[in-house]
Formats: structure tokens, sequence, C-alpha cells
């Protein structure tokens, strides 16, 4: 994760903390509590039931929803529930370096963690024995790409009409130069001290979503995470937003007597 | 007065909006005294019961429901109908005939075979979501030829239109028989049906434009034009027998 | 197959009682036993009441990466085999086999408990590749803690393989140095159930939670820090619930360590 930037003087190698924070502002120009710009846009594929784009910066998603609908193989049908299952990937054009295409241990983990983040607020039992699948697609990966693919899932999944109690908003923050900033991205996530990812669940005000790459004392982990949230807040607004403006004329005033 | 009336009636409303304070009715839940919305959808309130009709979604199954099906497969004295739904919808034999039927001497594919489309009755739901469906309601009847479209189940009240105008606009127009069901499957059949079809799938796509029964009236207006000018003949025979609650003169059980 | 019922542990943890009798903060019986395996460079076997792990640390000479031309690699895969629980399917891991070794991975890796540096040999063409390997042999809950006490009770009594002329390993014999690590990184595991937290799950606890937390903690210049951090379950967390976790873990992060270095 963070690469110290290196160089030699004398022949010893020493460190170099390349600077990162210049006066409370950051590379890209942002200030530390600050999020990269948001871009949010739902029912953007024809073939799902419901779909939608999520863009953070330079990091930007695609998820796609199908169901509920009836589950192959038979034997992961719950009797009482219908099961969610996600799938993570990234294109393989997606990071600078070209990636494998095919799950890998990082997609898998990442899967996992994107479905117990989305679970807290989808009403599962209302329609047993069905499948709910997610699916997820990173187009372009500059840090946060669980976070993007969380957001972009959980407008998918509305768009879909899964009954849902509240959307579920994911950003990260974390550690550069010492500082703690929000939304980790570019040289500050190859270069920083700790990047902390949350998903979060206003309606409740829970954590639905907890990692942490970094090492860091425990009230400074708790600053992190306040802000974190406060960022999650942001997007929650933005991803209503979107969900409100695809759906914004549907008035069937000449319908319904 | 109308306007305002449904202005505060039909906000729309995403997943997590507060709806006030009452009866949690469909499409909602209740979480600490209020109730909350739990699909996107237009909120709405009868008797106090706070509600959403939601403007997405697969079929919600619902008992009195007129649906469209297809036969999966038959087993023992029943036929499993696929109606586009997780969930599969039963037709058992007594509820399909009042006849007596000896089935160790009659196979069912007689009567209903496979892949088959029928127009049927939901006439219960169990908790564990099993379907039973019924044709004895005089509404019910075979489906043959035609042919079929999908569509956002959401979408069906606007195809129907109030009190089934904009559905009879269709079949009057295009002098094709019209049957909607609950489930988002429509069947048409005609010699215009590519018109109805293609008018039913304008109104899913265009659902939200107000005046969309004028919009509609014109398109299929103009297409008929069109479509008379190839023909050399109206069929006017097509207009006769197309109420949708009038069973065919070819009974279901014809052989 | 008929099993415990989930039900009894939810009504029990609202008062705070466990099916074991155990008090919320409390771990299962711990054995350790280090150098279980000669074959190993590292090893250790780990008993957390009925959960068995043993790790084995292999260490041989590899190219490094690319990027890091001057460091060590550590690479950690568990595996869940069929003999540890009728839950456990033969072939490649699952999830959660992935989720155990990379919460491992991540615990150790982000304490910084390892120099990668040291573990150069020639700058851009050889460096010491750390492999470790869990392997589940019984499972009763909370894996992820017992993998990490393995762990690094392997890593810290492993010897690097001694080098000959060629720079290639000697094995057979135990090497004369040290893997170089530090800070005892070590995972502490806490589950929601019925809105109540408790330490060290056992298995029909992990089936019965609302939310599970996973905590790594590292001693880093005299304080004891936190290093990793995994939700898991269908559930959420409270920030109160949070920062109660992250006071538990320090705890009793502290406490597995304390008994840990009896056996370095």
């Amino acid at each position: 994760m963070k690469k110290r930037k290196k160089t030699y003087l004398k022949n010893r190698v020493i460190f170099v903390d390349e600077q990162l924070i210049k006066n409370g502002i950051r590379i890209d120009g942002r200030k530390l509590d600050e999020l990269r710009p948001i871009e949010a846009k739902v029912g953007v594929l024809k073939n799902a039931d419901g779909s939608a784009f999520f863009r953070l910066g330079n990091t930007m998603a695609v998820a796609g929803v199908f169901g509920p609908r009836k589950v192959y193989p038979k034997h992961e049908e719950q009797a009482e529930k219908a099961i969610l299952r996600t799938q993570y990937k990234m294109a393989p054009f997606a990071t600078e370096t070209r990636g494998r295409p095919g799950p890998n241990r990082r997609s898998t983990e990442i899967s996992m963690v994107t479905r117990n983040s989305l679970l807290p607020v989808i009403f599962v039992e209302e329609y047993p024995k069905t499948a709910i699948d997610v699916h997820i697609e990173v187009l372009q990966a500059d840090a946060s790409t669980r976070c993007v693919g969380i957001n972009a899932a959980a407008l998918a999944l509305a768009d879909a009409g899964v009954p849902m109690r509240d959307l579920v908003s994911s950003c990260s923050a974390g550690k550069v130069n010492d500082t703690v900033v929000l939304d980790v991205a570019g040289k500050e996530d190859t270069e920083g001290e700790l990047d902390l990812p949350i998903a979060y669940y206003p309606k409740r005000n829970q954590i639905t979503l907890l990692q942490m790459d970094g090492i860091a004392d425990s009230s400074e982990v708790k600053k992190i995470i306040q802000l974190a949230v406060k960022g999650c807040k942001q997007i929650y607004e933005k991803q209503k937003e979107a969900l409100r403006s695809k759906y914004a004329l549907e008035k069937m005033d000449d319908v319904i007597s | 007065m109308n306007e305002e009336k449904t202005e505060t009636k039909r906000k729309l409303v995403i997943p997590g909006d507060e709806l006030g304070e009452g009866r949690a009715g469909h499409g909602t839940y209740e979480e600490n005294g209020k109730v909350y919305s739990s699909c996107i959808g237009l909120a709405e309130e009868k008797n106090g019961i706070l509600f959403v009709i939601p403007l997405s979604g697969i079929y919600n199954p619902k008992r009195g429901d007129g649906v469209i099906g297809k036969v999966e497969s038959i087993i023992f004295s029943k036929w499993i109908i696929d109606i586009n739904s997780p969930y599969e919808a039963v037709l058992s034999l007594s509820e399909a005939t009042d006849e007596f039927i000896d089935t160790t001497k009659v196979e069912l594919t007689k009567y209903i075979d496979y892949e088959e489309l029928i127009f049927a009755e939901i006439m219960s739901i169990t908790k564990t979501k099993n379907i039973q469906l019924s044709m004895r309601n005089r509404k019910c009847r075979k489906l043959r030829g035609g042919r079929i479209i999908k569509v956002t189940p959401a979408k069906v009240p606007r195809i129907i239109g109030r009190s089934g105008s904009m559905v009879e606009m269709i079949k009057e127009i295009t002098g094709t028989q019209v049957v909607v069901g609950q489930n988002g499957i429509v069947w048409v059949k005609g010699e215009n049906e590519e018109i109805a079809a293609e008018a039913v799938l304008e109104i899913e796509q265009k659902s939200h434009v107000s005046g969309l029964t004028d919009h509609i009236k014109a398109m299929l207006e103009k297409k008929m034009v069109g479509q008379k000018k190839q023909n050399t003949y109206v069929n006017e025979e097509k207009k006769e027998e197309e109420d949708l609650f009038e069973k065919e003169e070819e009974d279901i059980f014809e052989k | 197959m008929i099993e415990l019922d989930t039900h009894l542990i939810r009504h029990m943890a609202l008062d705070e009682k466990r099916i074991d009798g155990r008090s919320p903060d409390e771990y299962r019986e711990i054995t350790i036993e280090p150098d279980f395996v000669t074959s190993a460079e590292g090893s250790c076997r780990v008993k957390i009441g009925n959960t068995e792990v043993l790790v084995g640390v292999k260490i041989d000479v590899a190219e490094p990466f690319a990027d890091t031309p001057n460091e060590g690699v550590l690479m950690v895969s568990s595996e869940f085999v069929p003999l540890a629980s009728s839950d456990f399917e033969s072939g490649p891991p699952g999830e959660e086999s992935i989720e155990v070794s990379r919460v491992v991975d991540r615990t150790i890796r982000e304490s910084k408990a390892i120099d990668f540096e040291k573990l150069c040999i020639v700058p851009g063409e050889k460096v010491w590749m750390v492999c470790v390997d869990i392997d589940v042999l019984d499972y009763d809950g909370n894996l992820i803690d017992a993998s990490s006490l393995a762990a690094t009770i392997a890593l810290m009594n492993a010897r690097l393989p001694d080098l000959n002329d060629e720079k290639k390993s000697i094995y057979g014999k135990k090497g004369k140095n040290k893997l170089p690590m530090s800070g005892m990184p070590l995972a502490t595991t806490f589950a929601k159930i019925s809105g109540k937290i408790f330490s060290d799950p056992i298995k029909i606890e992990e089936r019965s939670l609302d939310a599970v937390l996973t905590v790594g903690t590292a001693v880093k210049d005299g304080k004891t820090m936190l290093c990793a951090m995994q939700k898991g379950g269908t559930g959420g967390f409270s920030l109160e619930e949070i920062e109660q976790i992250f006071d538990m873990a320090i705890k009793k992060g502290d406490v597995l360590r304390k008994k840990a270095e009896k056996f370095v």
C-alpha cells in the first residue's frame, strides 16, 4: 500500500516523504475534508432490472441488478428469504497496468464485504426462495473502487424495485503526510499512510462496511471514521438526487382514479 | 382543485423517505412509530393507510389479479404456469373446468398443452408464495395465436388507462384483441397486432409524459393510415368480439 | 443436519449470557505449540477451544516484485480442509477462506512488523519470500484470531535458511538468522448478537450474529495501535459499538500478546 519515496544520498538510502499536502491543500487542489467530484446516474442499462453508474473523481463503476428471480443452482435457495449474490469485478483496462481478466482473491473478498454492506438495508424476507444478483463492474480505478461499487449497487437495487429500508453510501478517509483527509485518491493512495473505506446506513447511523489498511492509534482511527461518515452523508444526497431525477416525471395523473 | 389533490397525494418517494404516521401499507415499512417508503414510487394514503405505488420492480402477485401465463410443466392433475414471476403458479384441473375428467384416460395436454398461453385469475397465494390460479371467471380463457409483449409490471395501470380508456383506444383504432395481464404480460392478436404492440411499448417508455393518451392516439392513427395504404382491404370483422370480458367462441376445451 | 438453535443463542445474548457459560469478553482456553512442524522454517499450532489451526512458514529465495526491488515478499494463504468441518468442501478457497488469509495478511503487513527491506539479499535480484500457510484442522468459530495468533508466533520463531555459495537456500537444518519481526500483530474478533458484544465467537455464535468486527492490533513505539479492520456479517455497527470494540481489541490483544510472548 504505502511506498515511501526512496532516494539515494552518497550511496545511502534515505527516505523523503513526498509533500502531498501544502498549506491544507492537496495535490489535486482539494481541501482536507473535500470529496472528489461526484456523478451519479440511475437506469443506465437496458437488460438489467435495475442499474446505475457512479463516479468519484477518476474512479467509476456501473452496477446492474437482476431479480428477485429464481435461484440457480437450486440448492442455494433459502426457504424464508431472498439470497443476495454480489459480484465485484474490475475491467482489465481499469488500472494502469492491465489486470488479468477473471476473479481473484481481492475481487472475491470485495464481493463479500460489498454484499455484507448492502444486506442490512434489504428486505430479504419479502422474497423468499429467490435470488437478487448484483453485478459491479469497475470501469476505471483510482482508489475507493469498492466504495464507488457500493454506491452504484445501492442505486441499482432501488432502481430494480428491490424493497429497501434506505440507500447505502460509501467512501473512504485516511492519512496522508500525517494528516487526516477525506477520500484518498491518486498519489495519496499509493504514498499515503492509511486508507479506511466505510459504508454507511444513514437512517440508522450504522456502519455496514469497515476496513483499514495502515496503522494508527484508536483515537485517530475514530476521527478518521467520523470524517468518512461526513463524506458518506454528502454522497447520500447525491444518490437520492440521481434516483429522484430518473423518476421525477412519473406522475400517473391521468391513470389512477 | 384536482391538480392540488394530485400534487400532495402522488409525491415521488424513494426508499427511506418518511411518509408520516399511520398504518404501514404496501411498499412501506414502520420504524420507531413512523412509516417510511421501501421503494421508488408514488406515495398514497387511503383510510389512514400509507402506501406506495411502486414505479419499478418485479410483479407482486395479488389475489384477484388477472395474469397471462405460459404452461411450463404438467404434474399429476395440475398445470405449472410461468407467470413472469420467481414464484410458480399452479392451475389444478378442478379450477380449470367443471367437467369431470378421468385423468387416467385423458391427458391434460389435450386441454392446455405445454407452452400454451392462458389468461387466468389468481385465486389464492399462500404464505410461502405458492400461487393458485383459477379459470372459473368468465374472463379467463386460452390465448391462441397473437403475440405477447413483456412490460414492467409497474406500467400496467398506464397501459390499461383510467377505467380501461387506454387499452380500449388501442383496440378500437387498431382493431386488435388486447389482453393485459397484471403481471406485466400483454397479449395482442389481429391483423394490426404489430401496431398495437408498438403502442404498448411506447406507453411503457413514455409513461411519465402528460397527455400520453393523446400522444398514443396520434401515433396509432398515423400508423394505421400507413397500414391501410398497404392493405388492399379493410377487415371490418376484426371489430367483433373484442371485448376483453367476453369469452371467445372457442371454448377453452375445444379439441 | 439438526444443530443448535440460533434463537437460543440470541435469546441468551440479550442478557449477555453465552451457551458455554463464558462472559462476553472471555476467550476460550488457548493452547500454543510453536515449532510443531520441523519441515517448515517456522510453524505453530494453536487451539482456541475446539478450533484448531496449524500455520507453517516456508521461506525461500525468490525474485522481488518489479515495483519493490529491495523488498522481500509475504504471502498468506489459508485452506479450510474438509476434515475440519462437514461444512467445508474440497476445492479452491471459498470466500471465507480467502477472507481469513487476507485479514491475517493485512494484520501483519500493515503493522509494519516485518521490515521487508531487511529481507533483501541481492537488490533487484534475490529477496526472501515468506509464505505463510494456514491449515484449518478443526472448525468451531473464530478462525481469524486463531490463524493470526499462530501465524505471528510462527513468524516470530521462524529462521531464514542459511545460504550456500550460490545464494541458494540450504534446507534440512535450522538457519542461523531469525526472521526480522516485531510488534506482535494480532487480530481479535468481536461479534454483535442481540445488540451485545462478545469476543471469540464459537461456530454457533457466528451463525447467530448480526455483525462481526475483527480488529488487528500491534505494538508500535511502545503503544498498542490498530492496524487492520474487517467488518463482516449482514448487519451494521453504530459508532459507539465500534469504539467499544476498539477498546476491547486493545485490551484483548495485549492479553494475547502476553500469552504468546512465552512461546517466542
